[in-house]
């Protein structure tokens, strides 16, 4: 993705800290920007921070010191529900409703937004179209579905409102290998034309490199450094060489048992 | 003069017995739904609540019945008319189970459904119509379930206060020593008990979500 294209601050934190209701501290002075139409990829290990990191851009939780911006507004000054349907969720589980069609699930948002029956169907047929769902899939409940296109349901349901801002957490997490590659791929596809503002949860390195314009490495409530994929091999930072390391340790193990 | 023959000769008693044992429970149920659920929701929604709601309930639920008619009946308006009083402590009973259910089917609902529906922006009233309850109901409806059964058998003790009902046989039939009397109470009793268990139970199966 070209990011010279697009310019301006969607996301900025200053200052952020989060310290979770039993006192223990998961965030600290934490600053960052994420660029409009860039894909901002948050990679870390569980626990250091980069759900709640993500949280805080729809105030899910709200920071214990320091401000978030979105759109140049701070949060704690906006209308919560108006932010939370101004920006797509999508989490690791989907969170589908299981009393909900897939058609129902897809045109959720636009239906409390208040929208027209035809404009939500209309919609609804365009983004199972969009994120590559079969027609026939529309009036399955989502247990009927396959964790594939549960996903793609998932994707489709944070789109409905046109949203600049996509929050993406672990979308991919627990797909097979297979599958992840082809969601990856059309994610690419589908942000090559889209062009939404993405922050991204993962703790797959080779997803961070492959989906990410920029990867913020994050580790125990810090972002360790923010680096382009490109760069990010090249760091001598010892965190992003101990994952560089991990990701290879796979591939060159593999490569030097040979062939007996 | 066997059982079934003494009931179709005072078919016309056993239907008015019936028809007022239904009365009874039907509205103490629809009161005990009306008050129950919505503390069901408040003590899912406010833990610190959820103590004291309960352990009320359980207590209520622990006074012997007759007992509890008893210290009804010097309450005002109340007092003044057995079915009001019946209906009342009905209603009590009625509480636990639906409370509790509620709680439970509202607690039990996937965290990531919640988490995903407040993070696109339901609102507090949205997540609770659209998703906490429609996802809770059968849990809901099998605590209706369990509070009309007691209630057509705690019914039965209602007549001891004179509020009517199939209690009327069975407390008539007990001083006459006559267990035809009895039998003709305990058993339209009985088969309201297991009518309503099979029809809410359907209902419950037919409402789970898939």
């Amino acid at each position: 993705m070209d990011r010279s294209s697009t310019n301006g601050v969607a996301i900025e934190f200053r200052d952020v800290s989060y310290v979770s209701p039993t006192g223990q501290e998961v965030l600290s002075g934490l600053n960052l920007e994420v660029l409009r139409g860039e894909t901002f990829v948050l990679l870390g290990r569980s626990g250091s921070g980069k759900t709640t990191t993500l949280k805080l851009v729809n105030r899910l939780l709200s920071p214990s010191a320091g401000e978030v911006r979105v759109d140049g507004a701070a949060t704690a000054g906006v209308d919560v529900i108006a932010l939370r349907r101004s920006i797509g969720y999508v989490i690791q589980d989907v969170g589908l409703f299981p009393h909900f069609t897939v058609e129902r699930n897809i045109g959720l948002v636009p239906r409390i937004e208040g929208w027209a029956e035809d404009r939500i169907r209309e919609r609804v047929q365009e983004l199972s179209q969009l994120v590559g769902l079969e027609p026939r899939l529309a009036s399955r409940y989502p247990r009927q579905l396959s964790g594939g296109q549960r996903q793609r349901v998932g994707v489709a349901r944070a789109l409905a409102a046109d949203p600049a801002l996509l929050l993406m957490d672990e979308p991919f997490g627990s797909l097979d290998p297979l599958t992840r590659d082809e969601l990856q791929r059309e994610f690419l596809l589908l942000q090559q034309r889209l062009h939404k503002t993405v922050v991204f949860v993962t703790h797959d390195v080779g997803e961070a490199l492959r989906l990410g314009s920029r990867v913020a490495l994050m580790e125990a409530g810090r972002l360790v450094t923010v680096l382009a994929p490109q760069e990010f091999l090249r760091s001598g930072d010892p965190w992003v060489a101990a994952y560089v390391k991990a990701f290879k340790a796979g591939l060159d193990s593999a490569a030097n048992r040979g062939t007996e | 003069m066997n059982i079934f023959q003494f009931m179709v000769q005072n078919h016309d008693q056993v239907l008015e017995l019936t028809l007022e044992h239904l009365w009874l429970v039907g509205i103490s149920t629809l009161l005990a739904v009306l008050i129950g659920i919505p503390l069901g929701v408040l003590i899912a929604h406010w833990p610190v609540l959820n103590k004291p709601v309960l352990a009320s309930a359980n207590i209520i639920q622990t006074i012997p019945s007759l007992a509890l008619f008893g210290f009804l009946l010097p309450l005002p308006w109340l007092g003044e008319r057995a079915d009001r009083l019946a209906i009342l402590a009905l209603t009590l009973y009625a509480l636990l189970p639906l409370i509790r259910n509620t709680y439970t089917g509202i607690r039990g609902v996937d965290p990531a459904v919640v988490e995903a529906g407040r993070g696109m922006g339901l609102t507090d009233r949205q997540l609770l119509f659209q998703v906490e309850l429609p996802l809770a109901v059968s849990v809901i409806l099998s605590g209706v379930r369990v509070a009309v059964v007691i209630s057509v058998g705690l019914a039965t003790i209602a007549a001891a206060i004179g509020a009517g009902g199939l209690g009327e046989f069975i407390f008539r039939g007990l001083a006459m020593v006559n267990n035809q009397l009895i039998l003709a109470g305990a058993i339209p009793a009985a088969a309201l008990a297991l009518f309503a268990d099979t029809s809410l139970g359907w209902l419950e199966k037919r409402l789970r979500p898939r």
